[in-house]
């Protein structure tokens, strides 16, 4: 077996992380999985919890609870200034210029669904281009195939090259002569790990008259996310990849883009007034968050992002490298293995490879027995799949509770995953 | 590293070998039936041809192709020794605990699909050729072309 890791290598500057410090806020690490230690390995797909988002949240309905928004006595009143503190914490977190541009939603793919159908479907017609990457998860490609198919609209892709990361010389021809309406791609791939250029995209959705997208439910949670810097005009997170519950995500907009908009849905809470002849919109956020809020995981995703800052979002994109740096080194020893991919420097906290031509399925479930636990199969990343020549892959993803022992523990399940196939 | 017990018993040496060695594995040209099959949990997809002896109802062979994890080739290679020489209509009517029953090793819901999908594929097929029951809830097909 390959060299065990050494404390030697890690990092112990003033930004770094303590990941084995941290572990003890997660209680789901306090449990063997047949009988081994859990090495979880599949971040990317969820993150796992810490104490103190679970704490905030029981609290919340313990002391706080009442629907918000409406009543007048002291626990609405509560859970609205919760609930409103919590879009506050959103705001600061993606640096946005106000509050009421932060709309809560049940998870990433609806904050992308809400633009392309209230944004798409008055914006979009035959002639107009919606441009994505090869590299998106079908939470911003599917909605895109759809809109478009319903307006008339194309749908082009910038394409990879063959390290996994997008070829932006190809740019202008993607577009042709057609007329770019919405350029939309992710700030990292959930699949290869890869970093995209989002400030420089948004730049050239600008400079064709687009609109940008950005999907950040994977970059969110492992890079510091500034919408102003980036220049974009909507982006999108997942709470329940960066520590908070499943539930309660965010989409961000600008204002002026926002105002402009139909709803998504309509019903309660997302009105001004209500005539049997018409109905008028509230004010933003509230003219996109029909009926009851997701309140108490709201409170969970602000305190998931005090609990990412106090550790530091830089700390853990740096912790995150390390680990794919280890990871593709012990990785690349083991036999037959293929790995998918940027090199380290280039990517997030994700290794996505197959094993000879081993089914990932197989990989995954010998691993599982040995209390590893990674994701097998598309990872909602059909073309990409497609383009890769691939069915499915293994993908090991990584958190800032993540240790490298865990990736030792990897490696170690694929020498015995290749014994049982040998 | 010592191997786990579950692991042996899941990756048993009869799977592995029905793995390694598919029987039944290719292309029928000019099929009797034929369906094709996919899991979208992982992407895997099976094909499956049937021909029928003279009667038109005894199946005479039965290949599939595709891709899939060890458990659904293990599977559907054990289905196609299963099926040959039975009729249509039996097919139809083959409970899943027959096939599993043969497989041997206990199996989670995810690998419970890959396990059927190439005797959801086989009813699909006789189906379209028989009339034919479809299998209950057609359980991981993405797409269903029955014309």
């Amino acid at each position: 077996m390959g060299p065990r890791y050494h404390q030697s290598m890690a990092v112990s500057a003033g930004t770094k992380l303590d990941a084995q410090t941290l572990r003890r806020d997660f209680p789901i690490f306090e449990q063997e999985i047949h009988g081994k230690p859990l090495a979880f390995l599949d971040s990317a797909a969820s993150s796992q919890k810490p104490r103190q988002v679970l704490d905030a949240m029981t609290e919340f309905y313990e002391t706080s609870y009442a629907n918000v928004h409406r009543g007048v006595y002291v626990l609405a009143e509560r859970a609205t200034e919760a609930l409103e503190h919590a879009r506050d914490r959103v705001r600061a977190f993606l640096n946005a210029p106000e509050a009421r541009e932060v709309i809560f939603t049940r998870n990433a793919t609806e904050g992308i669904n809400l633009v392309a159908y209230a944004w798409g479907l008055s914006n979009l017609g035959p002639g107009d281009l919606v441009v994505v990457t090869e590299l998106e998860h079908h939470s911003n490609f599917v909605p895109w195939q759809f809109i478009a198919s319903k307006t008339g609209a194309e749908l082009r892709m910038i394409p990879l090259d063959d390290q996994g990361e997008l070829d932006l010389s190809v740019l202008d021809s993607v577009a042709g002569d057609g007329r770019v309406k919405v350029v939309a791609t992710n700030l990292i791939s959930n699949s290869l790990g890869t970093i995209n250029p989002v400030a420089k995209l948004a730049e050239w959705a600008h400079a064709q008259g687009a609109i940008y997208l950005c999907d950040a439910a994977q970059g969110a949670p492992h890079t510091k996310v500034d919408v102003q810097a980036l220049g974009v005009d909507f982006l999108a997170i997942s709470g329940h990849k960066m520590c908070g519950p499943s539930g309660a995500s965010a989409l961000w907009g600008r204002a002026e883009l926002l105002q402009a908009m139909d709803p998504f849905m309509t019903g309660g809470h997302m009105i001004n007034s209500v005539r049997l002849e018409k109905t008028t919109w509230g004010e933003l956020p509230h003219k996109f968050e029909a009926g009851t809020a997701p309140m108490a995981e709201a409170v969970g995703l602000g305190a998931a992002i005090d609990y990412l800052e106090s550790v530091g979002l830089d700390a853990i994109e740096a912790h995150e490298h390390e680990l794919a740096a280890y990871a593709l080194g012990r990785l690349a020893d083991v036999p037959g293995i293929k790995l998918y991919g940027p090199p380290a420097e280039r990517r997030a906290g994700i290794v996505s490879f197959n094993l000879e031509d081993i089914h990932p399925h197989d990989v995954a479930q010998i691993l599982d027995l040995q209390g590893v636990a990674i994701r097998a199969g598309h990872h909602c990343c059909q073309p990409l799949m497609q383009k890769l020549g691939v069915a499915a892959t293994n993908r090991a993803s990584f958190y800032l509770y993540t240790i490298p022992e865990e990736i030792d523990q990897l490696v170690d399940g694929l020498h015995a995953v290749r014994k049982v196939f040998a | 590293m010592s191997t786990d017990p579950g692991l042996e018993s899941l990756y048993r040496e009869v799977i592995l070998d029905h793995y390694k060695n598919p029987r039944g594995h290719g292309v029928i040209e000019d099929a009797d039936a034929e369906a094709e099959g996919q899991n979208p949990l992982c992407g895997d997809e099976v094909s499956i041809f049937v021909t029928f002896g003279e009667d038109g109802e005894t199946i005479d062979d039965v290949k599939f192709s595709g891709r899939g994890c060890a458990i659904s080739q293990a599977a559907t290679s054990m289905l196609m020794e299963m099926t040959k020489g039975r009729t249509a209509d039996e097919v139809a009517a083959l409970d899943k605990d027959e096939l599993l029953a043969e497989i041997g090793v206990p199996l989670t819901p995810v690998r419970l699909k890959c396990a059927m999908l190439g005797l959801t594929t086989l009813k699909v097929a006789l189906h379209k050729a028989k009339g034919t029951p479809l299998p209950d809830g057609l359980a991981g097909f993405d797409e269903l072309d029955l014309s």
